[in-house]
């Protein structure tokens, strides 16, 4: 009798540790795919301190679920990336993904995440593939289709009356790219178009083309370090009376080292560090007070991914087992994004507005952008309609 | 018109800093038959420090000085410790030895300073445009080309006016019998490689408030380099200055004019599509066209 008492005494115990076990060491696992180092590493550095931001507010917790995230570099390389996906969906059973920093990197796994059951939410790409034909239902972008960014800048240069305009690019299909949707947008011929070798640092010779055709504004595709070198360059030369619009260029990440020369140049973007509304406000204040620098709009697509995943980790309760309940609650989007209005189209990439922002200097005298217009409002990206999801 | 006069200041900055490059790869070829494929790292090294105590001093001239003793004393180490050991030996060892130079310099930098570019102004005082015939030029840029100017002048004098330029020269003709008339040969190597290594340097720090400074940057600039001595003629001043001028004129004006020149004979988008990409091959093409029917250069050593 003592003995039976004692035998169910301990598998009580047994059964309280073992529900205790799973409770505690079962968090659900998040990979978090972006290029952490080197002259592509400052997008993913900034996605994946905002994404910790958010998960460290909440107590290492989203939806109210402990989170566990695996950080990888998946160094600029499709195949890179694919093997991290594979180890991580096989050996660590993660089915949630984020970063995913740069679109090819995005072209070489989404297919494969999606087909294994896996969920992505993309906070840094938008490659048109996946935007259209080759949509798939387990691909969510916090962010934006790539040709938006551009095609903001083409409206505000209609708007504003600029009749010729110089367009300067990489020569790689990104580049021409943008200056493609920004030609688009603006609906006239431009004055001239260039295409620089890639690796191209020295604008000189492209300058003093700019300084003989004597535009009434400049249109640029220069990201990272080419930016910075461009934007120096260009104030160098004396043309800075000339506007420069751009996309992702004087952007927060480049503007420290940009300093004044970039002063008065404008960026399409869907969001800037002056928006108004509490939940931007919070994720500057706290984002400044913990990095010590201006959060970029890498920062806050990823901060809303983390939102994202919040929000519809709760509605299942921490549960991913029935897909569909998740990616339901995923496209309801019901979570306060810091750039406003936020809703999800028939391709899981967001309908939003996008803006135009000025570099100026702020009032702690750094360098900062603010939002001048407003060119597309609640706007879906021109693939959506390709896409057959509904 | 304007636009011709700008992109021959144009060709003139960027010959400017090729000829600093040219100069101490050609000299070391010329003298002591060695082939250093690790000079772009020179040149990365003195933009690295240069920018460094540019930031900490805020003081450009003292980020020149610094930047072209610390090259200096970086070849006179490498050229005592090392490369030394392989004059005697044939090119391929050295080119093997100093591409391993190369690899380990770009990733000792990457160490101290980590994967992102570093970045330095220009100097207040030549933060604007000066007009030079008529034309809005910037500053700094019109300096580079002077500081080419000075440096042109500087090695002239020093070439053809002082015993040690004299030295050089015969060094550059037959450094076997300067050794047995007696000259300390192996000083002579030391300071012809610790003055190519001060003018990389300088070379590097110059293009620094321009260009972002980054680990690898000494690569582009040292392929630049190999072309202007091939062209030039190797172990010549004199070509290292001419090829420098024509390698920077014919890739700056390559920019420009070939697609204007592709304009007119194609429509818009071929013309926009292979100009860039026939731009960036022209030096190439001439380097090949010299090497098959000028193999020793356009301005080669005189000899006799």
């Amino acid at each position: 009798m003592r003995i039976k008492a004692t035998l169910a005494g301990l598998g009580l115990c047994a059964l309280s540790v073992m529900t205790a076990q799973a409770q505690t060491t079962q968090p659900l696992k998040i990979g978090f795919l972006a290029e952490m180092a080197g002259i592509y590493g400052a997008p993913g550095q900034d996605q994946y301190d905002a994404f910790m931001l958010a998960v460290e507010e909440r107590g290492g917790k989203l939806g109210d679920v402990p989170v566990q995230i695996f950080k990888e570099d998946t160094q600029f390389k499709p195949d890179v990336a694919s093997q991290i996906v594979d180890r991580l969906m096989d050996r660590e059973k993660v089915e949630l993904f984020t970063g995913l920093t740069y679109t090819h990197i995005a072209l070489a796994v989404y297919k494969k995440i999606n087909d294994k059951g896996g969920f992505m939410i993309a906070s840094n790409t938008g490659p048109a593939p996946i935007a259209g034909q080759g949509c798939v239902p387990n691909f969510f972008a916090s962010t934006w289709q790539n040709d938006q960014l551009s095609e903001v800048v083409g409206k505000y240069a209609a708007e504003k009356g600029y009749k010729n305009v110089f367009a300067l690019a990489p020569n790689y299909q990104a580049g021409r790219d943008f200056v493609a949707g920004f030609k688009d947008a603006y609906g006239k011929p431009l004055l001239d178009e260039v295409y620089t070798p890639v690796a191209q640092q020295d604008f000189s010779a492209e300058l003093s083309m700019i300084q003989a055709a004597s535009p009434d504004a400049v249109y640029v595709f220069y990201p990272g370090a080419l930016g910075v070198n461009f934007v120096k360059q260009y104030h160098q030369a004396g043309l800075s009376t000339i506007p420069l619009l751009n996309t992702a260029t004087t952007e927060s990440i480049n503007l420290p080292a940009q300093g004044e020369a970039a002063m008065g140049a404008v960026n399409g973007s869907f969001w800037g560090p002056d928006f108004d509304n509490d939940t931007s406000k919070h994720f500057v204040e706290a984002f400044e007070a913990k990095y010590k620098r201006i959060p970029s709009q890498y920062a806050a697509q990823s901060y809303d991914a983390a939102l994202l995943i919040d929000s519809a980790l709760r509605k299942v309760k921490g549960d991913l087992s029935d897909k569909d309940a998740f990616r339901a609650a995923l496209k309801e989007a019901d979570f306060k994004s810091l750039r406003g209005d936020f809703k999800f189209g028939n391709n899981h990439f967001p309908i939003q507005d996008f803006h135009i922002f000025e570099a100026y200097k702020d009032g702690k005298g750094r360098m900062n952008v603010r939002r001048i217009a407003t060119p597309m409002v609640q706007a879906q990206d021109k693939f959506a309609a390709q896409c057959p999801m509904k | 018109m304007s636009l011709f006069v700008a992109q021959i200041l144009n060709s003139f900055q960027l010959g400017a800093l090729l000829f600093l490059m040219s100069a101490g790869l050609t000299l070391v070829f010329g003298i002591m038959n060695f082939l250093n494929l690790a000079h772009g790292s020179l040149f990365m090294v003195g933009a690295y420090v240069g920018a460094t105590v540019a930031a900490k001093t805020g003081s450009f001239t003292i980020a020149i000085i610094a930047a072209i003793v610390a090259t200096m004393l970086l070849g006179v180490v490498a050229e005592r410790t090392l490369l030394r050991q392989l004059y005697a030996r044939d090119h391929l060892d050295q080119v093997l030895c100093t591409f391993g130079l190369l690899l380990i310099a770009n990733e000792a930098v990457r160490y101290i300073w980590g994967p992102s570019p570093v970045f330095i102004n220009v100097p207040a005082m030549l933060d604007g445009t000066v007009r030079i015939f008529g034309q809005n030029y910037p500053a700094y840029r019109f300096a580079i080309i002077v500081a080419g100017i000075v440096v042109v002048l500087g090695l002239y004098l020093l070439i053809s006016r002082t015993r040690l330029g004299m030295l050089i020269r015969a060094g550059a003709n037959n450094a076997n019998m300067v050794s047995a008339l007696g000259v300390n040969i192996k000083f002579l190597n030391t300071v012809v490689f610790a003055l190519g290594a001060g003018l990389a340097g300088l070379g590097g720090l110059l293009i620094a408030p321009l260009v972002s400074v980054q680990p690898g940057m000494g690569e582009p600039i040292l392929i630049l380099t190999l072309v202007v001595i091939v062209v030039g003629g190797i172990g010549s001043i004199r070509g290292a200055l001419y090829g420098a001028l024509i390698v920077g004129l014919i890739d700056t004006a390559a920019r420009v004019y070939m697609q204007i020149g592709l304009l007119q004979i194609f429509e818009r988008s071929v013309g926009q599509a292979i100009g860039p990409a026939i731009a960036s091959m022209l030096i190439y093409i001439l380097m090949a066209i010299v090497l098959a029917f000028r193999p020793q250069g356009l301005f080669p050593v005189k000899h006799g």
